[in-house]
Order: C-alpha cells, then sequence, then structure tokens
C-alpha cells in the first residue's frame, strides 16, 4: 500500500509540506454515464509519462513539471510504448515489465471483445504526472484533451496515476 | 503528485459532460482533491493496477472502477479489496 511513510524523506517533507487544497476540483461535478457500459465509448488517460515511440519525449528539465500530452493511437502495440517519467518517487520496474499495469490497453482491448464496454476510442492520452505547479494543465492541456475526447464521441474515461 | 494530476485531468473530462473514473494510490491526496469518482488500489507506487503480467488481479480493480461510473454520490473513493 502506497502511504507517505514508504517515501523517501525527501519525498516525504514535500508531499507533507503541499498544499494540494489549493486545487480541490468541485466534488459535485462529476458526470453521470449517459449509456450503458456495454455501449459506451472509453478511452484511457494516464499520467505514467508513456508516449510512443515516434514522439517526443516529456521535458524533464521543466522544474514546475512538464504538463503536455500524448495521443496514443488505439492500434499501438502496448508493450512498445516507451515509459519515461522523471520521477524517482515510484518504482518504475513494474511498468517495464507490463505497460498495462499504469495504461491497460489490453485489458480494455479484453473487455471491449467482451462486450462489457462497447469500443474503445481511436486515441487515448498520456501526461506525465510530477506537475508540481498545475495551473497550465488546469487552465490549458487537461481541458484541451477534455474537447478532443468529447469531439470524438467518448463516453466514459478510465484514468490511472503511477 | 501523479495522483493530484490525475483528479485534474479527471474533473476537466467531466466538465466537458463525459462521465469518468481514475485509480489512486494515495487516499491522503485524493481525499484532498476529491475528484467525482476513485478506487483506492492499495499497492506501492508505480503499481496502480497491482501486479505486473497479472491479467486477472489487473481485471478485477477496473472491473470494481468500471462499477463506479454507475454511481452518482459525488465525491466516491471507495478501497479495492484484493
Amino acid at each position: 500500500m502506497a502511504t507517505y511513510d514508504e517515501m523517501s524523506l525527501t519525498h516525504r517533507l514535500f508531499m507533507k509540506g503541499y498544499s494540494f487544497s489549493r486545487y480541490a476540483v468541485d466534488p459535485a461535478g462529476g458526470a453521470k454515464l449517459s449509456m450503458p457500459l456495454a455501449q459506451a465509448r472509453v478511452a484511457l488517460v494516464t499520467t505514467a509519462g508513456l508516449r510512443e515511440p515516434s514522439q517526443a519525449d516529456f521535458d524533464h528539465s521543466k522544474k514546475q513539471g512538464d504538463t503536455s500530452f500524448r495521443e496514443i493511437s488505439n492500434g499501438v502495440e502496448t508493450q512498445r510504448l516507451i515509459e519515461s517519467h522523471r520521477s524517482s518517487a515510484f518504482d518504475h520496474t513494474g511498468i517495464a515489465a507490463d505497460r498495462n499495469l499504469a495504461f491497460p490497453l489490453d485489458r480494455f482491448r479484453e473487455l471491449a471483445a467482451r462486450g462489457v464496454v462497447g469500443e474503445l476510442n481511436e486515441r487515448h492520452f498520456s501526461f506525465m504526472g510530477s506537475i508540481v505547479k498545475p495551473r497550465p494543465l488546469i487552465e490549458e492541456t487537461a481541458p484541451e484533451v477534455a474537447r478532443m475526447l468529447r469531439e470524438d464521441g467518448v463516453t466514459a474515461v478510465f484514468l490511472t496515476p503511477v | 503528485m501523479c495522483n493530484q494530476t490525475v483528479g485534474l485531468i479527471q474533473a476537466a473530462i467531466e466538465r466537458e459532460g463525459i462521465a469518468a473514473v481514475s485509480i489512486t494510490l494515495l487516499r491522503e491526496v485524493t481525499r484532498v482533491i476529491r475528484p467525482s469518482r476513485a478506487l483506492f488500489a492499495p499497492y506501492p507506487m508505480g503499481f496502480p493496477l497491482g501486479r505486473a503480467n497479472d491479467a486477472e488481479l489487473q481485471h478485477r480493480i477496473i472491473a470494481e472502477a468500471l462499477r463506479l461510473l454507475e454511481r452518482e454520490d459525488f465525491p466516491i473513493l471507495e478501497e479495492f479489496n484484493p
């Protein structure tokens, strides 16, 4: 189980001193599932810093965090995705062995084949967490991805941290 | 930080009227950020769906999370029991 106590002292002090409440969202703002899951168009979003081999790496030099995102094609070979998350707060070996651990595309392909979900969207999205100052994320890149998902006709989204 | 980032992206997606559910590894963070629907997975950072190459466990976690999509008593923070 992940708790602050298992982190290194540096990470722990940072997390305890960081004001997460500044970014609390409106808890009443959730959206209703507009159709049964078996008919829903589903997209995945991860903050594991995954990208396709042809895409540019995330910018590790930005101290406040890189708030950009990468579009991941639904047809991608999952295990070929490259993980280059900058954080040293987590063990990277699990994702190295199996990208589905943080980006479960193969699992959702299985769910779509079984009819548990309707279909998968043509694209999914990957961010790199470790965003210390999330204003550009809140004001620009997250709404941009949300608009693209709506334009794609996505009706349900599954998100994974790392 | 990833758990905060996920919550913020989730909120933006829901503002477009799209239902969303997330996995969280840090309850302390998710309790404060308050995304609409989150499932706490009791695993170390870096292992949001439990274990590498364990499709059965990954499916159980995903199924539990997807069940939360049916609910609207926001904010929802449930725990996965392995």
